[in-house]
């Protein structure tokens, strides 16, 4: 699973650069979604994917994530707004066989084998990935004859990933990808999304693993309710979450954890300090301007103890964007 | 006049033998895999192939009824059992876990044309079809004395292949408004039912009068009509009006079918 995708020339010599006239390779442009249950599942979205990045879709269950997919692979129209994959209708023949998709499904039918399944899909296209590369890609070297139904759950998902590759598609996209997968698989799969993008190729994946949101995109768009609460690069993502949790826009934003005899009321005078927490005898001090707030807290405190000084994590970043 | 070279119909023959390729594909693969799930093989070709010993073999032996061999007509309606269970179930059920499984999405979003998949899903039925009518004419030829000639036999091969379409659409129709937990206990409940009221079990004139009447909105009954017909044994209506009959039960499954489909996607 580790391997590199090796690519031959005829296989790179496929790769159009088609894209639309504002060099988006797809684009949502204000949709809004709402199911025949009244259920609101957008509000309002736009989003855009640009040749060669992997943009991670990141956000609670029920934030509207799979709804984005379906209705870019056109297995869903919006109510309202358009969608647009190479600057055509997604529903087109020609969109589809420059796309590649990975559903969270069920199961697949079970008495094929692992080979006949990749065979069956690499035949809908006119220039497929040769077997071999997408059987190392997807790391499913010696199953090959397995049936569906005889597979674990974690080479299931690798199965569903080397059909998604099957036609060596220019967009690809995987819903919740490495669900269920092992740390070293996983990781051996976010080897593979990488090297797609370093060919070119563009990947959307929606995920609720913020490492894996954090490691592997280029760029995140955080979406909760329906709605994109905010979009960026990793960092961007990480500051833009701390800056709502302490109400300032400032990105030097630190989390400082330490033992202090302290009151609360004099940590907030310090200069930079957005919230004081205390749990237990530690105290969690964000400040804006961590270097002060540390000059000042060494100064007063003799008696500080375990001093630790983070940057706030994404998963902060993302509890902070996604609350109330 | 100006002769201009047109492209399109070079294109659009690509197209056709793309598809045609992937049909071909599917139909395979379909075929093979209602093979390998021993619970749908063994019972849809164990059903038939059974109750033909028992009702068709056993207990009438050699038996006449006005110059009638029973053998002979109970191969006719017991290969239509036959091809009526090869279509309710490996259409019906196989479409209805694909489509709870949510595969039949993924396969949506590719580039494979949906009338590939849907053909291809009646041809595994029809393939079925054919081996149940080849093996009950087997067995009735081998142990029932039937004498049977190679045209009706090939007569009643092509019936097969045309036969199994209306149930396939019946079974389109009921994977997509069943939920697939119940869809094998409701094409039972329709399967045996309507197998006896079609005369397939129990030649139709011997079951009552209103029964009789009541047959005449049956699609099995048509079908039974015709299969005995290519041995000559019909019993009522021309032939016509049974190709009629199954003709319009067709349409109306295709538009249930159709409707529900459309109401599946509004939901997606």
């Amino acid at each position: 699973m580790n391997a590199v995708l090796s690519f031959n020339a005829a296989s790179t010599a496929t790769v159009m650069t088609t894209a639309q006239p504002d060099g988006n390779v797809a684009s949502l442009s204000r949709i809004t979604k709402r199911y025949a249950n009244g259920v609101l599942a957008l509000d309002d979205v736009s989003l855009s994917l640009r040749k060669g990045e992997i943009v991670a879709l990141l956000g609670p269950n029920g934030a509207g994530k799979s709804t984005v997919v379906k209705l870019m692979m056109g297995l869903s129209t919006p109510t309202d707004g358009s969608v647009r994959i190479f600057g055509a209708d997604p529903r087109q023949t020609s969109t589809r066989l420059r796309t590649g998709v990975m559903l969270q499904i069920g199961r697949a039918p079970e008495m094929l084998r692992v080979r006949e399944h990749i065979n069956i899909f690499r035949g809908y296209y006119p220039s497929p990935m040769p077997y071999n590369d997408i059987v190392r890609a997807a790391g499913l070297e010696g199953i090959e004859e397995r049936m569906f139904g005889q597979l674990s759950g974690g080479q299931r998902q690798r199965v569903l990933f080397a059909i998604a590759l099957a036609g060596d598609p220019d967009l690809i996209f995987l819903d919740e990808p490495t669900v269920g997968l092992d740390i070293e698989v996983r990781r051996g799969m976010w080897t593979q999304i990488r090297s797609l993008a370093s060919r070119g190729k563009t990947v959307l994946l929606t995920t609720h693993y913020l490492e894996e949101a954090d490691t592997l995109a280029h760029r995140i768009v955080v979406i909760n309710k329906g709605r994109v609460v905010c979009e960026g690069t990793p960092a961007e993502v990480k500051s833009l979450g701390s800056a709502s949790a302490g109400g300032s826009t400032s990105r030097s934003l630190k989390i400082i954890r330490c033992g202090t005899s302290l009151p609360a009321a004099t940590l907030l005078g310090f200069r930079g300090v957005t919230s004081v927490e205390t749990a237990g005898d530690i105290t969690a001090i964000t400040s804006t301007q961590p270097e002060a707030t540390l000059r000042e807290l060494l100064a007063l405190d003799e008696t500080l103890h375990s001093l630790e000084i983070k940057s706030p994590a994404l998963e902060d970043a993302f509890l902070a964007l996604t609350s109330e | 006049m100006t002769t201009t070279f047109i492209p399109v119909p070079a294109a659009h023959s690509m197209g056709l033998v793309r598809n045609l390729r992937i049909f071909l594909t599917e139909a395979r693969y379909e075929f093979v895999r209602l093979l390998r799930t021993r619970g749908f093989s063994m019972s849809v070709v164990g059903f038939p192939v059974v109750f033909y010993i028992f009702f068709g073999i056993i207990m009438n032996r050699g038996q006449m009824i006005h110059g009638v061999s029973v053998a002979k007509y109970m191969l006719a309606t017991y290969a239509v059992f036959g091809m009526v269970g090869a279509a309710l179930f490996g259409i019906g059920v196989g479409l209805s876990g694909e489509l709870s499984a949510g595969w039949l999405e993924l396969k949506r979003a590719s580039p494979m044309p949906p009338l590939a998949y849907l053909l291809a899903k009646c041809c595994g039925a029809i393939g079925f079809g054919v081996i149940i009518v080849c093996l009950l004419t087997l067995l009735g030829v081998t142990v029932g004395h039937v004498s049977v000639t190679v045209t009706e036999f090939g007569r009643l091969i092509g019936l097969t292949m045309v036969g199994v379409i209306p149930f396939a659409c019946l079974g389109m129709a009921l994977a997509l408004i069943v939920p697939f937990n119940s869809a094998p206990g409701f094409a039972n409940m329709i399967y045996l039912p309507m197998s006896f009221c079609g005369g397939l079990w129990i030649p139709i004139m011997m079951l009552p009068h209103v029964m009789q009447k009541f047959a005449l909105v049956l699609p099995t009954y048509h079908l039974a009509q015709l299969a005995l017909g290519t041995f000559g044994y019909a019993s009522s209506g021309s032939t016509a009006s049974h190709w009629f009959g199954l003709l319009g039960f067709s349409m109306v499954m295709l538009g249930i079918a159709s409707l529900a489909f459309r109401k599946l996607e509004q939901n997606s």
